[in-house]
């Protein structure tokens, strides 16, 4: 099977042809909305983080935000910088150009302040999108699709329907030689012997089994039982008693197939097959690490019904609650209905052929109504 | 989803079973359990998608979905009850405990 992406160097594949423009600092997120206000095509990357933080979130911070330029939907990136920042400006620009895509930056308080820095940047961003414009969709194997799957505001119709036929997708993807990201490491607790027991290599069980642990000494530390944090409120009202619960429903969405790696939040994966990325489960931090992590498109599987997209990443919403389907036509794409006569298998099916569908160009209600604009970075330690 | 059975079993080793549809006190319910029939009468509503247990569940003792375990049971618990946060808790993430873990 194929799909109809833009050819990007480094011998990358894009499902989208946005120019990204990306804040390296809370204090340059308006500038940086502004300037996507102004031409159309652009898409916006705002967060929270980029400064008075210890070196450990830092490098991480540049990390991600170099990540999120190679994402190959993005045909070129404008940086927008206040310039007293901790993270480096020059440093990320230097990173995002080894994609050998073209990389442009504004400085806030270099520019002469706001508007000067919004016309300066609206100026490049135009001449980018030009250029951008022509690049023309070409055919490629579908063996260079690069899905990421997450469940969010999930009920228990998420671990018995929806989580289950992204799961479907996801293996054919890895059997027709593609990549699918995985992460959510707090929806591992209480799962991880099952992911454990799927890893390529005994390193890579290890790995496993070390971010899980990690992830709950961290929810230890506060000292409090995690319910209601986790599982949310509303997982609860849907049914859901336990994160052990939650978990074991949770990584159905990632099929069944070997594990091949365990990548750091923000790091940009290499190779084909399937692949954790350690990130928390809540959606705009989540989002992030696997646009970062390179994925084209992303099968969000729910119950309850999640609005959000990703500025530059196509988000395919699917349920198997028909009540959540019927009743929030602004965010939902597909219904899965299992009886019927459909198999998992059959399910599993169709939504590949949408993922392959929405990597062609077709667009999500996410996209469409623009749901999206504020995700963020997970960062670990205090702001200081 | 067009079910015409009312409750999912989703393993053999598994004490609960997920309701498919809402479920009233008193509704009786035959189902096959690892592969002996079974008659449950509900003790308790049980909403579409929560649990209702398919046997005695001590307290202390795992309560099996999934074929995995999910929690563990914080009070007896008899089959045809609802099943939830006021009868299981979760071992994991427990900061709130000794050693972070009950």
């Amino acid at each position: 099977m194929s799909f109809l992406g833009y050819p990007r160097p480094k011998g990358l594949v894009g499902a989208r042809n946005h120019i990204g423009v990306i804040s390296t600092v809370a204090c340059a997120n308006d500038v940086t909305l502004w300037i996507t206000q102004q031409v159309k095509g652009c898409a916006p990357f705002l967060h929270g983080q980029g400064c008075t933080q210890t070196q450990p979130d830092l490098d991480q911070v540049t990390r991600t935000l170099i990540s999120l330029g190679w994402n190959p939907n993005l045909a070129g990136v404008l940086l927008v910088s206040l310039g007293c920042e901790s993270v480096l400006v020059d440093k990320i620009a230097e990173g995002i150009a080894a994609s050998g895509k073209p990389v442009d930056k504004v400085v806030i308080q270099r520019a002469g302040g706001a508007t000067s820095a919004l016309n300066q940047g609206t100026q490049i961003v135009k001449t980018m999108m030009i250029e951008a414009s022509r690049i023309k969709r070409e055919e490629f194997p579908d063996s260079e699709l690069v899905l990421g799957v997450k469940c969010g505001a999930s009920d228990a119709t998420s671990g018995l329907v929806s989580n289950p036929a992204t799961g479907a997708a996801c293996d054919l993807l890895i059997d027709n030689g593609g990549t699918c990201i995985f992460g959510e490491t707090t929806e591992f607790i209480g799962a991880e012997h099952v992911l454990a027991s799927r890893a390529a290599t005994p390193e890579v069980a290890r790995r496993i089994m070390e971010i899980v642990s990690r992830m709950e000494q961290r929810v230890n530390a506060m000292g409090a039982d995690m319910r209601g944090g986790q599982p949310t409120t509303g997982n609860i009202a849907g049914g859901l008693s336990t994160i052990e619960e939650k978990s074991l429903g949770a990584i159905a969405k990632a099929g069944t197939k070997p594990i091949k790696a365990v990548y750091e939040y923000g790091e940009r994966l290499q190779g084909k097959g399937l692949f954790i990325v350690d990130t928390p489960g809540r959606e705009p931090e989540f989002l992030t690490a696997v646009a970062a992590a390179g994925a084209q498109v992303i099968i969000f599987s729910t119950g309850l019904g999640a609005p959000q997209g990703f500025p530059f990443v196509p988000v395919i919403k699917v349920t198997g609650n028909p009540n959540t389907y019927n009743r929030l036509p602004d965010h939902l794409d597909i219904f899965v209905e299992l009886g019927n006569g459909n198999s998992i298998a059959e399910i599993g099916q169709a939504l590949y052929q949408e993922a392959l569908a929405v990597a062609s160009g077709k667009q999500t209600k996410a996209e469409i109504i623009g749901y999206g604009n504020f995700p963020n970075i997970f960062t670990i330690g205090p702001v200081i | 989803m067009n079910l015409k059975q009312k409750v999912i079993i989703l393993s053999p080793k598994d004490n609960v079973a997920t309701a498919l549809a809402d479920l009233k006190t008193g509704d009786t319910l035959e189902l096959e359990v690892d592969g002996h029939k079974k008659v449950i009468k509900l003790g308790a509503d049980v909403p579409f998608g929560h649990k209702l247990s398919l046997s005695r569940i001590e307290p202390d003792l795992p309560v099996i979905k999934y074929g995995e375990i999910i929690g563990i049971s914080t009070a007896p618990i008899e089959p045809g009850d609802y099943v939830h946060i006021h009868n299981i808790a979760s071992a994991r993430g427990r900061g709130d405990l000794e050693g972070g873990a009950k």
